[in-house]
């Protein structure tokens, strides 16, 4: 499998204070590839520095294409094909559900298109089948705000999904799901994945364990191990990590 | 797959802006020829609104210096009115300051399709400038409405204080034709007066294109979470700089409505006052709708004058607390509160006739 | 060059005032995302009681300590003003939390109901405060003479900001209210009663434009629109020094008075406020959150 994303000794600083510090990794193609470690361990940042929120201070991010996403605005690197889902569930809530869709489905998003052009039949298909797999045809014409927040999170992965990006980046996308909505979303995920990579940060780790091809740990900005989730849970320096910040935590209380 | 509907059309309707227009076009019938005119004003007032909705009630973006664009739309048609006056004479105010030849800038004026070019090119030139360098830094929110301001300020600043191009204080004034029609005729005021009822329905179907269109989506979108649109892949700076712009040229198309109506135009009317107003007549009548910025419009001016005429304290209390009590109680303004009581009958006429076990199963 | 001096002294001066009515406008800005557009009222409302006071004194007491007045009427300006913005924040702000443009269009009724309060109370009519005998004449400084009224000005101010400055940095209540203004629900879950914290955060920002109102008297005629003149400035200070610290604030109407003044000095009025408008807009490209900001790396607007 060819990477998509190639992560290059990265460091982003917030004034002085390195979140991400020299860290080398790759996504590859059709991966679902997750992101783990303890709070502030940079993961977050991470994703904000692949879709263009914060500009590193060293290294570089190299797309398939071989551009450089560092260089490039937010919409720039969407439009090369890499989409993000936010922690907090945000859709638009003053347009209608299809046309949240409408507006994540269309592939030039110059001002002239957006006057001129009406989508195509094989958007509206699109668009149609993917409101299906997510389960709000039926609302098209509601609002966003009427829904649950499950189903909020599931429109934005919809988004995402009829953007046809080739990485997705999804950040605690089943926070606060019920454990049905957790399945489903998973169940979603490897749907997904049969189309593109998928970045995914989480804390869950029955969720990781159920999903991830390659997992990352990542610890006070640094890379720690990767691997897949079994070798990853056996390695010491990993628990050490894990298990020793909860010994301290208890012993602080 | 169960297929309900089209995929894409919800119902539209034009109602509102059909019975609007309907009692414009009628209006005349049952008014003085004083009360035409100064509806006529309003009516202008109106096309303005409706750049303001575009801008705050759709795009989310406050701009408190509207004004300086309805201002210059104005000023463009003045000056070709004030040359057509003087019939090739200095204007009047030059002379005063001891001016002794017409300024190059102000000899295109002299043709009158000219003049209404500049009082859409002009607004919309400025706007870009402005709006490129505020919102490519993605200054936002309530920075830009206060340096919006700022500029409606150091406009006024500079039209009172360059008195031999501008005329200063008193503005530019004693028209005495249009086009070599007689402004101070009966017929012509009427011909005016469904002039801009045209241009109003003009601007109000140009609008509606824009809103109608993915773009007016992309607007709200941007309304609602400027980064996430951004992250959905579209440069909100582009979208900003046009709806400004075009909202900035229908401001001058408003003031260029305006000043063959109203005879005078003076560096009062772009100040601080008169550009917050503008938006409260979008607020009361209702944001984010095109018939309430219309509505708003014509309604509060027309309260406005009625009041105002005879108890001018009043009328500082009462728009006063409009402002709000409109803001908090209201914020979908008239057009909102009406929209709200249509459903709640609505949903009373539903319980009454739905079977509740139908209601149960569209909830599963 | 000597004229020149004294315009920059005055322009000290007026940007001192500027200061004082920038900090209220900046805290609470910072505090609660309100902007307040009735903030030139609260100035005006500090001159009047200013006004009000001078003419108790004219009227009951002995002329021979009617000099005193002032020290009585600056306390009083700031008492007022703040009881006023007290009642404002309980009344109307505190329903206009995190809508900052609402919040102004709201304000700016508020505004223009105090106005026209102020109209039907005071009249329309400029009306003249008397300044006190002793701060008539001025220091004599190298052939030039510096106004003891805009000396007792700057020296004003900077006992104001340093109290603003003790009370914020070096008080248990100043703690409170920084808290809450770097991250409110944070500050709420440790047990900080953010209203109380609010609406008291208010009520100084607005007592502080109050002692602007009062100092105000000491340069010229006051009226009912006497806060107009001033509140674009005051905003213009805070888009320049950007939000939430006092240094922000002290940089930024600085560059505001100052650079008016010598503008104004160089060329004409009129001019002289468009190229100050020309100068914050190519700040704004080069730093478009103005002088000083707090970093937060909270997601959005």
């Amino acid at each position: 499998m060819s990477p998509v994303l190639e992560i290059n000794d990265l460091t982003v600083s917030f004034d002085g204070f390195k979140a991400v510090n020299n860290l080398s990794t790759a996504v590859k193609k059709g991966d679902i590839h997750f992101f783990i470690g303890p709070n502030g361990a940079g993961k977050t940042t991470l994703l904000d520095a692949i879709c263009g929120r914060v500009k590193p201070a060293a290294g570089n991010i190299i797309f398939r294409d071989g551009s450089d996403v560092t260089k490039l605005s937010e919409h720039e690197i969407v439009e090369l094909g890499i989409g993000r889902k936010f922690q907090v569930p945000s859709v638009f809530n003053g347009i209608t559900i299809y046309e949240n869709m409408e507006l994540a489905a269309v592939k030039v998003r110059s001002l002239y298109s957006s006057l001129f052009a009406r989508l195509t039949k094989e958007q509206n298909e699109r668009i149609k089948a993917v409101l299906n797999t997510i389960g709000l045809y039926e609302d098209r014409y509601n609002f966003p705000a009427k829904l649950s927040h499950g189903q909020k999170q599931w429109l934005e992965i919809g988004m995402l999904l009829v953007q046809q990006p080739e990485i997705m980046l999804l950040d605690e996308p089943v926070a606060g799901m019920g454990r049905k909505e957790t399945e489903k979303t998973g169940e979603l995920l490897r749907q997904i994945s049969r189309q593109c990579s998928v970045v995914v940060v989480e804390h869950d780790m029955e969720f990781v364990r159920e999903c991830a091809n390659t997992v990352t740990v990542l610890h006070e900005g640094a890379l720690l191990d990767e691997g897949d989730m079994e070798s990853v849970q056996k390695n010491p320096k990993v628990i050490e990590v894990y298990l020793g910040r909860g010994e301290r935590e208890r012993l602080e209380e | 797959m169960k297929q309900i509907g089209n995929l894409n059309k919800a119902g539209k309707n034009n109602i509102t802006i059909i019975i609007i227009m309907f009692l414009l076009c009628i209006a005349p019938v049952f008014l003085s020829d004083f009360r035409t005119n100064l509806l006529g004003k309003f009516v202008a007032f109106a096309i303005l609104a409706l750049g303001i909705d575009l801008i705050w009630g759709y795009t989310g973006i406050l701009s408190l210096g509207h004004g300086v664009y309805f201002g210059i739309g104005a000023y463009c048609m003045a000056m070709y009115l004030k040359l057509e006056a003087d019939g090739g004479k200095l204007p009047d105010f030059m002379s005063w300051s001891g001016r002794e030849s017409l300024p190059w800038f102000w000899k295109p004026f002299e043709i009158a399709p000219v003049a209404v070019l500049m009082a859409l090119v002009l607004p919309t030139l400025i706007a870009l400038i402005i709006g490129y360098l505020t919102f490519k830094n993605r200054i936002k929110g309530v920075y830009f409405s206060i340096l919006t301001q700022a500029l409606s300020i150091i406009f006024v600043v500079l039209f009172v204080g360059q008195q031999e191009f501008t005329g200063g204080t008193n503005g530019i004034t004693n028209f005495k034709t249009i086009f070599h029609f007689s402004l101070a005729s009966g017929s012509t005021k009427l011909w005016l007066y469904y002039i801009s009822v045209v241009f109003l329905l003009l601007a109000f179907f140009f609008c509606k294109f824009i809103i109608n269109r993915r773009v007016g989506k992309v607007l709200i979108a941007i309304r609602d979470g400027e980064n996430r649109a951004r992250f959905s892949g579209y440069n909100p700076t582009i979208y900003k700089v046009f709806v400004y712009c075009i909202s900035a040229a229908l401001a001058g198309l408003a003031g260029a409505v305006y000043v063959p109506q109203v005879g005078i135009i003076s560096p009062a009317e772009m100040g601080i006052v008169p550009s917050i107003e503008m938006v409260i007549w979008v607020a009361i009548g209702g944001r984010g709708s095109l018939n309430g910025a219309i509505i708003g419009a014509i309604l509060v001016n027309l309260m406005k004058s009625g009041v105002s005429e005879k108890f001018p304290a009043v009328w500082s209390y009462f728009i006063g607390i409009a402002f709000v009590v409109v803001v908090i109680f209201m914020p979908s303004g008239l057009v909102g509160a009406f929209n709200k009581l249509k459903s709640k009958l609505k949903s009373i006429k539903i319980n009454k006739s739905a079977n509740p076990a139908e209601d149960k199963i569209l909830m599963e | 060059m000597s004229t020149y001096l004294l315009q920059i002294f005055n322009g000290v001066s007026v940007s001192s005032i500027l200061m004082l009515a920038a900090l209220g406008l900046a805290i609470t800005f910072g505090l609660m995302k309100i902007i307040n557009m009735a903030h030139g009222e609260l100035i005006m409302i500090g001159a009047y009681v200013t006004y009000v006071i001078q003419n108790i004194f004219i009227q009951y007491f002995d002329k021979s300590i009617f000099s005193l007045y002032y020290i009585i009427a600056l306390p009083g300006a700031f008492v007022v003003a703040a009881l006023v913005g007290y009642l404002l924040e309980i009344s109307i702000i505190k329903r206009l939390y995190g809508r900052p443009l609402d919040s102004l269009l709201a304000t700016w009724g508020v505004s223009l109901i105090l106005q026209q309060l102020a109209r039907s109370i005071f009249g329309a009519p400029n009306v003249d405060v008397k300044s006190p005998a002793w701060l008539e004449g001025g220091l004599v400084l190298g052939g030039t003479q510096l106004p003891y009224k805009r000396l007792f000005i700057i020296g004003l101010v900077i006992a104001c900001i340093a109290g603003v400055y003790i009370f914020l940095y070096r008080t248990a209540y100043g703690r409170k209210i920084r808290a809450v203004m770097q991250n409110r629900s944070m500050a709420q879950s440790l047990g900080i009663n953010t209203r109380k914290v609010d609406s008291i955060t208010f009520a100084m920002g607005a007592g502080l434009a109050g002692i602007a109102g009062g100092a105000l008297t000491l340069l010229g005629s006051i009226g009912p629109t006497l806060g107009t003149n001033y509140i674009v400035d005051t905003f213009m200070v805070v888009v320049l020094g950007g939000v939430g610290r006092i240094v922000g604030t002290v940089t930024g109407s600085a560059a505001i008075g100052i650079g008016n003044t010598t503008f104004e000095f160089f060329t004409n009025a009129s001019l002289g406020k468009v190229l100050v408008f020309l100068m914050v807009i190519i700040f704004l490209q080069w730093k478009p959150q103005g002088f000083f900001t707090i970093n937060s790396r909270a997601l959005d607007e």
